[in-house]
């Protein structure tokens, strides 16, 4: 009964979502406040609806009600609670229902919180919110219905893939989605702004707060995938380069592109037309993202050509939603007042740069993404892009976006000093260097490369300092100048500070512990002992563990240093009878900055007959970096976002004053 | 039990990981150039991995391949030759530069440049209209007090 009321509910969402786009498009173009105040009540009743559709779809998980057919699929009687939940999004079903959530929630807080918007745009950006609703959610009615029910019900589900049964992919799509479906409101401000021909300040400051924020949510649900895939695939890794991951890493940068290029339209009113264009392109990538993973055109050609109505359907809502966009672009571009004027040496001009350098690094996503496809397509020629590729056209690109961001924020609007700049930065460039070459000499094996890398985290992370200190006058003026300052300082300043400094944190980790993770292996016996670099650790004994869904083979590892105890590692080799799968439980033994990562091998033979486990372990220096870097990122984002100045009454004030 | 015999069934299906003792060259310098080796080809069955990541057998299979190439005294070029040769360019994680593979290279030089000339372009339109523009921008002694009262509004 429930199930029906949710599928229904979905349907009401449709039917609502084309409500809104009518509404609010006649009460746009008719400046009619009562047409678009409907079109407003349809944003927030599309929303409520799809929300009951998801809610019902959570609870036929919860109570395992195998008879619709998504549940009957991806969920099991003995599956942990928390997993059953996540269950309700960890299909394509699933996934679809909680894009279009996420697409509709953002449309009614456009509605509901977008009053000091000029209402025209308001209507507009919610009439394009509610286009995006009818084709997402057409396509989920239609060709995706999570509420689907079987006629011949299964006594027991089929089960969640076991490897995504974990905690942190529970979280990861909620905001993953959240980022990159969030770009839709700033794809929606694009279509708007372009219908009404004006592209303005103003216009940037209103976009930014939803580029923040959906920036800051994929973030933090790339890095909780990378997290994921770092303690549960069990060597290590942490970002593979897969498609997969590309698909959401593209509009991570289109969208990082984007809020710097807001900065400048906000601040100088220069770039109008390239930012709407990044607007247009940050969801046009999260489309592609969706397409690229849900239609399954990645395995192969071959594999996508076997059902391909999905994929083609995806296909063909990204082409009408990107196409509209981009046509609408192309009309309107022209006429697009090309704002402020600036100098090669410039803030404005080392955005610029930025920009050129996250877009060429898109580019290159994009086409290794692909590639494969269109050799595929074209000659026949099967090709593999793979971390090689990336490491050796992605990086360099970063690096040299890295070497020239700290100046950035230093140069002056207009026109800037660049030897004044480099006299106030020379403090972190000096610190950085004299870090990297103690790291070059002292960490073994010795390695230029990663302590080149060194230097550059360092560098991010001082002049994120120095900009600070420059900005609150630190050690220049008296301390009371210098408390005020920092007490007044606005909270965009200290979100580019954190945002900047978590970026070089980040890469402090990357490089250190690519280069210099150790890693050993051995098969052991119970009692059995390996040494890992400093660290010796023992075998002491291996036992079985049952959980609610799974069985396993739980080794207890003792380690210790120079004698003195460490931590017991505790890694598990677990078996899922229910889809026969073995996955391997990594234990990590934490060390402030460091990890001890162990992982349980295969059972084998050992030399006296007795068994053995062939057990890896790996010491991952400063890999806590990796992972806290981005988070730190992440919450500059958020602290940005908390800055009066982008709120939204502020800038009516502003708008109305002019 | 009979559980337990399960497990140690599916637990014995899969293969051993790079690091594994068993596979290991006695030269620790020629294991060292395997290893950097294993990083650039792929496990053909499996997703996305290197036979460096992957634990599956037939990355076993081809760690055998190029560790036995190495011990041969074989040089990089020729063990990813004869990589090439056996299972197609398929197998390398690092397209070779040739031209079917012109697009995949070029993209990054080709967006920098088109990315440069953009900005040369913006740029040098600046230049030449920024007197006059600059003029026209300043603003009037009574637009320049209503600014002062909404900076101080901030």
């Amino acid at each position: 009964m429930i199930t029906e009321f949710g599928a229904y509910a979905l349907v009401l969402a449709l039917v609502l979502s084309a409500l809104q786009l009518i509404l609010s498009a006649i009460g746009g173009a008719r400046r009619s406040s009562l047409l678009a105040g409907a079109g407003r009540g349809a944003a927030v009743g599309a929303f409520l609806c799809t929300a009951l559709t998801f809610l019902a779809l959570i609870h036929a998980f919860v109570l395992s009600d195998f008879s619709v057919a998504n549940v009957a699929a991806n969920s099991h009687t003995a599956k942990p609670m928390l997993y059953k939940v996540a269950g309700a999004w960890g299909s394509h079903e699933g996934s679809m229902l909680l894009w279009c959530l996420v697409l509709t929630g953002y449309g009614a807080a456009v509605a509901s919180f977008g009053e000091a918007l000029p209402p025209r745009l308001r209507a507009y950006a919610v009439a394009t919110q509610g286009a995006l609703g009818v084709l997402f959610l057409a396509y989920t009615v239609f060709a995706s219905n999570p509420m689907a029910r079987l006629y011949d019900v299964p006594v027991e589900g089929a089960s969640l893939n076991p490897l995504l049964q974990d905690p942190a992919l529970a979280f990861h799509p909620p905001f993953l989605y959240c980022g990159y479906v969030g770009f839709s409101v700033v794809f929606s401000f694009s279509m708007a702004a372009l219908i009404e021909g004006r592209v303005d300040a103003a216009w940037a400051r209103w976009v930014r707060p939803w580029t923040l924020a959906a920036w800051s949510f994929l973030t933090v649900g790339i890095t909780l995938g990378a997290f994921w895939a770092y303690y549960e695939l069990g060597w290590g890794g942490w970002w593979f380069w897969d498609p997969v991951e590309n698909a959401s890493f593209m509009p991570w940068l289109i969208g990082s592109a984007l809020l710097h290029s807001a900065v400048v339209l906000e601040k100088r009113g220069a770039l109008p037309g390239w930012t709407v264009f990044l607007g247009l392109a940050a969801f046009t990538f999260s489309m592609l993202g969706a397409f690229l993973v849900r239609s399954g055109v990645l395995t192969s050609v071959h594999a996508f050509a076997v059902d391909p109505t999905r994929g083609v359907l995806l296909l063909t809502i990204m082409g009408v939603a990107a196409g509209a966009g981009f046509a609408l672009f192309a009309l309107r571009a022209p006429s697009l007042n090309s704002g402020g004027l600036f100098a090669p040496v410039s803030r404005e001009s080392a955005i610029v740069l930025n920009n050129i350098i996250l877009s060429t690094a898109t580019a290159v996503v994009l086409v290794g993404t692909l590639f494969p496809l269109i050799r595929e397509a074209t000659d026949g020629e099967a090709v593999s892009v793979g971390a090689p590729f990336f490491n050796m056209t992605f990086v360099p690109l970063m690096v040299l976006a890295m070497a020239i961001l700290p100046a950035g924020p230093l140069l002056a609007w207009k026109r800037g000093d660049a030897r004044l700049v480099l006299r106030r930065l020379w403090l972190a460039l000096a610190v950085a260097a004299i870090l990297g070459l103690v790291a070059f000499a002292v960490v073994s094996p010795r390695s230029a490369l990663a302590s080149a890398g060194l230097v550059v985290g360092f560098w991010l992370i001082g002049g994120a300092v120095l900009e600070l200190g420059e900005r609150v006058r630190a050690f220049r003026a008296p301390w009371v100048e210098v408390r005020r300052r920092t007490t007044g300082l606005p909270r965009g300043a200290w979100g580019t500070t954190l945002a900047h400094a978590g970026l070089g944190i980040f890469v402090l980790g990357a490089s250190f512990e690519t280069t210099w993770r150790v890693e050993a292996a051995q098969a052991l016996g119970v009692g059995g002992q390996l040494k890992l670099g400093a660290y010796e650790l023992t075998l002491t004994d291996v036992g079985t563990a049952e959980g609610s869904n799974y069985i396993a083979e739980r080794g207890i590892v003792k380690i210790t240093k120079a004698g003195a105890p460490v931590c017991e590692a505790k890694p598990e080799r677990r078996f899922y009878p229910t889809g026969k799968q073995t996955t391997s439980e990594v234990a990590i033994c934490p060390k402030v900055l460091d990890d001890l990562y162990v992982v349980l091998g295969e059972r084998r033979a050992g030399a006296d007959g007795q068994p053995a486990w062939l057990v890896r372990a790996f010491v991952n220096p400063w890999v806590r970096l990796i992972f806290l870097g981005p988070v730190i990122m992440a919450i500059g984002g958020l602290v940005s976002l908390s800055d009066r100045r982008l709120r939204f009454g502020i800038a009516r004030k502003v708008e109305k004053a002019a | 039990m009979k559980r337990l015999l399960l497990v140690l069934a599916a637990i014995a299906c899969t293969a051993g990981a790079a690091a594994d003792p068993a596979e290991r060259l006695p030269d620790p310098a020629q294991e060292a150039r395997a290893r950097e080796l294993f990083r650039e080809v792929r496990c053909l069955v499996c997703q996305n991995e290197s036979i460096d990541d992957s634990q599956a057998d037939l990355a076993g299979d081809l760690r055998q391949v190029v560790r036995d190439q190495v011990k041969q005294g074989r040089s990089d070029k020729e063990i990813r030759a004869f990589l090439v040769d056996r299972y197609g360019e398929f197998v390398l994680l690092k397209p070779p530069f040739s031209p079917g593979n012109a697009l995949l290279w070029a993209t990054p030089g080709i967006a920098l440049i088109l990315g440069g000339v953009l900005m040369a372009l913006l740029l040098r339109r600046r230049v030449a209209s920024s007197t006059e523009a600059e003029e026209a921008s300043r603003l009037s002694q009574e637009e320049e007090a209503r600014l002062q009262v909404l900076l101080k509004d901030e």
